[in-house]
Formats: structure tokens, sequence, C-alpha cells
């Protein structure tokens, strides 16, 4: 008898919100969170690029200085998100050793790394911290986390580009249906908004150059898409073992259903045309979760902005759910936050839960002009999702040919 | 040439910057790991700070011989002194 895991905790911080309530009501109003940088670095190495969508709460306005100080702004980011999902489960007595995290990072400590590499540069080897390490390293989130939490049954960190926030819950599922532990706090978090990074997804033609409107460069399956809009945050969920949430009388959002990852061995960075890998994802989290596609309801899509990324998820999403593609609500919710990386499954996720729990898929904004090739019914207005036991999808892919799918079931 | 009292308020000022305590608890007698409870890491960076700030060098093998407020202020007041 496989255990049943469901989801008693949400936390987030996003370009859209500060924290879930925040991010929640504007994800149904539909809002941007990309902004013109002023930082004086986008002109002073000529950025082809000139906006981002920066978390709305800046870390340093949630925790203190000195805390802070001791963490990358990734760290930073999935420590708050991680906070709120905590006190969200309302979780009071844990078994510490059965408590483990599974928090995912896409780049990992980007601004610490070449802080330190700027300092070497300037002020020589005596001056780069001696907190540079554990700062920088990709597991430093979920040490974080971990030692926040007192979590003793493991720390782990999925990286897979942009999947990693949702391969991050297939990690977490994992720990508690094999009995490793009862509690999971999954997630993601990542802040690249550095100049370098900036610089690098331009050369690779993966970023829009919207310059003059932030706000409507992120435009996920509008035939005037150019590239996506880089994102900042993080998104935490509290996965815990349905006798232990039944125990403690906790409320429950949602079964984590089912999960699945695959590579596609395709390309470095290139989709698989035809989708393959993530069709193959996709039957594989719906078989995971005993779910029939007439079971779903909603899918939160990959849906990047970018030219040709968005297409072979609607080809996966036509092989796996067939007919029943045409009664699913697709939301792409990077319109309205951006791409937040190694976050952006981990929060997608915690969009997805909030869609089953309150039968409300959140809006896609930007699509004025529909591409022919992508007839997705794609949620541009408030929508209400049906009643009676519903699954809600979450797809996330990633450079390298990785591909995760969640499936979320109502309770 | 700083005076001892000056080094202090500057040590104090480091200290507080790197582990939020308050000033006035870093004072001549207390240790830096027993009293105030500073780690290795934040250690270091109390000593990479105090050289820039007194102009001193502060060698890795005399760290360790740091142990009070009181060691630390004699030691880069004799230092500015050399």
């Amino acid at each position: 008898m496989t255990r049943k895991v469901v989801i008693t905790g949400l936390g987030a911080t996003t370009p859209i919100g500060g924290d879930v309530p925040t991010m929640w009501k504007n994800a149904l109003k539909g809002v941007s969170g990309a902004h013109t940088l002023e930082d004086d670095w986008v002109a002073k190495y000529e950025l082809p690029v000139h906006f981002a969508a920066r978390c709305s709460t800046p870390a340093l306005e949630v925790l203190s200085r000195v805390e802070a100080k001791r963490m990358d702004p990734s760290t930073q980011f999935g420590v708050i998100a991680a906070r709120e999902a905590w006190a969200d489960s309302g979780i009071t007595e844990v078994d510490h050793d059965r408590l483990a995290v599974a928090f995912a990072t896409g780049i990992g400590g980007v601004w610490t790394l070449l802080d330190a590499w700027d300092t070497l540069k300037e002020k020589g080897p005596r001056r780069v911290l001696p907190m540079t390490v554990p700062m920088l390293m990709p597991n430093g989130v979920a040490a974080a986390v971990s030692l926040d939490l007192g979590a003793r049954a493991g720390a782990h960190t999925p990286v897979s580009a942009c999947a990693s926030g949702t391969e991050a819950l297939h990690l977490g599922l994992d720990l508690i249906r094999s009995g490793k532990a009862d509690v999971v706090m999954c997630g993601g978090a990542e802040a690249a908004i550095h100049p370098m990074p900036l610089a690098a997804f331009s050369s690779m033609q993966a970023l829009s150059r919207r310059n003059d409107d932030p706000e409507h460069a992120s435009r996920p399956y509008d035939m005037g898409r150019d590239g996506f809009v880089m994102g900042e945050g993080a998104g935490a969920l509290v996965l815990e073992a349905e006798e232990h949430a039944l125990a403690r009388g906790a409320r429950i959002y949602g079964e984590l259903a089912g999960t699945s990852v695959t590579s596609d061995s395709y390309h470095i960075t290139a989709p698989d045309p035809e989708g393959l890998g993530a069709t193959r994802a996709l039957k594989a989290a719906m078989f995971d979760g005993r779910i029939q596609a007439g079971d779903v309801v909603h899918v939160n899509a990959h849906a990047t902005s970018t030219p040709v990324g968005d297409k072979p998820e609607y080809t996966a999403l036509r092989a796996a759910l067939g007919s029943q593609l045409e009664n699913v609500a697709v939301s792409a919710t990077k319109s309205q936050m951006g791409h937040l990386l190694g976050a952006s499954g981990a929060v997608e996720a915690v969009l997805t839960v909030l869609a089953v729990y309150d039968r409300k898929a959140p809006l896609t904004i930007n699509l004025e002009n529909q591409d022919p090739e992508i007839p997705l019914d794609v949620v541009t207005s408030s929508r209400d999702l049906p009643a009676g036991d519903i699954v809600a999808l979450s797809n996330s892919f990633g450079f390298g040919g990785h591909n995760a799918v969640i499936a979320v079931r109502s309770v | 040439m700083a005076s001892n009292e000056e080094i202090l308020a500057g040590l104090a000022e480091i200290v507080n910057e790197e582990t939020g305590l308050a000033p006035e608890a870093v004072e001549m007698d207390k240790s830096f790991t027993e009293d105030l409870d500073i780690d290795s890491i934040s250690m270091m960076t109390i000593v990479v700070n105090a050289e820039e700030k007194f102009g001193v060098r502060i060698p890795d093998e005399e760290v360790k011989n740091l142990k009070t407020v009181g060691d630390a202020v004699s030691f880069i007041a004799g230092a500015q002194a050399a």
C-alpha cells in the first residue's frame, strides 16, 4: 500500500507578492512583476536587456541584517518562503529525525560567487569572506532551511536547471512514500538577476528584448513572444504523510498524487521538437498518481514565452491528454512573474495547489494574438474550476533536457 | 594611531556589524567564543575587517591567541605602534 502524501503548508516570495496570500490575489487578478532595472550596471555593461522581475518584497524587509549577511540572496528567499510554509502548516510538534528538506536551486549562490571574485581581483585574497563557500554552494539553501527547522532526515538539493523546483517535489514525495521521512519541506529558490547571467541568457537569445515595455514582455503563446523574462524568488510546500496530517488535524490543501522526471537526451538546451520527453513525463506522473486523462482539468504550463519552447509542451499535452485537453484550463503564470528558473517549479506548484484548493485558475496575461499552432484553452480571464474530484498538473522543463511533472488531486 | 578606547569602540562596531551584538556588550575582559558566542568564521571576518579599519596585519597564526577583546585591542595597538 503506497503511502498517501498531502500538502499542508505553502510559502512564497515572488515578483507578484512577498507572501502566498498576496501572490495568489495578484495571480487571480493578472499583474506583471516585470520592471525596468534601475541598477547602474545595466548601462555600465551595456546589457542588451534592461528589465527583469524582482521580488516585490526585498529580503531585507523580512530578515534581520545579521541573518541576511550569512546567506546568498537565493538562500534568503528560500528561508523566507520555507518559514511561511512552516507557519502555514500549523505544525507545532514534529519528530525532527523524520523531517527532511528537498530544496532546489538552478544556479545557487551566483551573487556570492561573483562578488567574491570581484573582491579577489580588486582587494586580494585576504578580503574574500570566510563565509563565501557556504554561501555560494548550491546546497546552501537546503542546508539553511534544514538548520532553521531542525530537519535531520536529510537535506537534499535537486539541480536540474528550470525543472529543479518541480524535481524537489518528486524527491519529497519519494522520501515520504519510501518511509524515510514523515514530513518534507520542499521548495526552490533563485536569485540570479545579476549582470553576468543576464548577459549569458541574452547571448543565447533566450531573453525578451522588449526593453521599452517590460510589463508586456513575458507573453507565452502569443505570436509576439520573443523570449523569457528573468525573475527571482522562492516557493515552498510542506509535504506530509496523510496519516501524520490527519493525526494532528491539519488543514489539507490537496494530495500530491503523482510525480515524474524524465530526460530528453536530445540536445543540451533545445527541447525535443516533438516533446517526447515531456510526453513521457506527463504520462508517467499520471500513471504514478493513478490518474485518467478525464480527471485533469487544469495545467500550470512551463510556458516561458520563448518562440521555440512553448510549442513542444502543447504537443506533449495533446499526446498525454488526448481529446480531454479541450476541457483543460491552461495557465501560463510566467506571463505575470517571469521565469524564476530553479524556483519556478516550486512557485508554480504553490499556484497549482491553490488552484485545486480554491477551484480557481490563475491568469495568463499579455495573450493578444494566440499562436494558431498552440490551440490551448488559455485562462485569460477569471475562471472557476469544476466541483468534484479534480486533478491539476504542473510542468517544468530545464536546460539539459530535464522534464518534471507533478499531479495535484483535490481532497 | 588610535587609543585603546578608540580601538575598542572600533572593534565593537565591527562585532555589531557581523553578529548584531550590542556594541556596549563588547568589553575588554569578554572572551570572543565563551562570552560573545562568536564562531571561527565570524572571528575571521572580524579580523579582516579590523585589519582594514586599523591599517594593521593580524597573521592567521596570531588569531588563536586573541581570546578576549582586550587581547585584540592590545595586539592592534602594538601593531600600530610597530
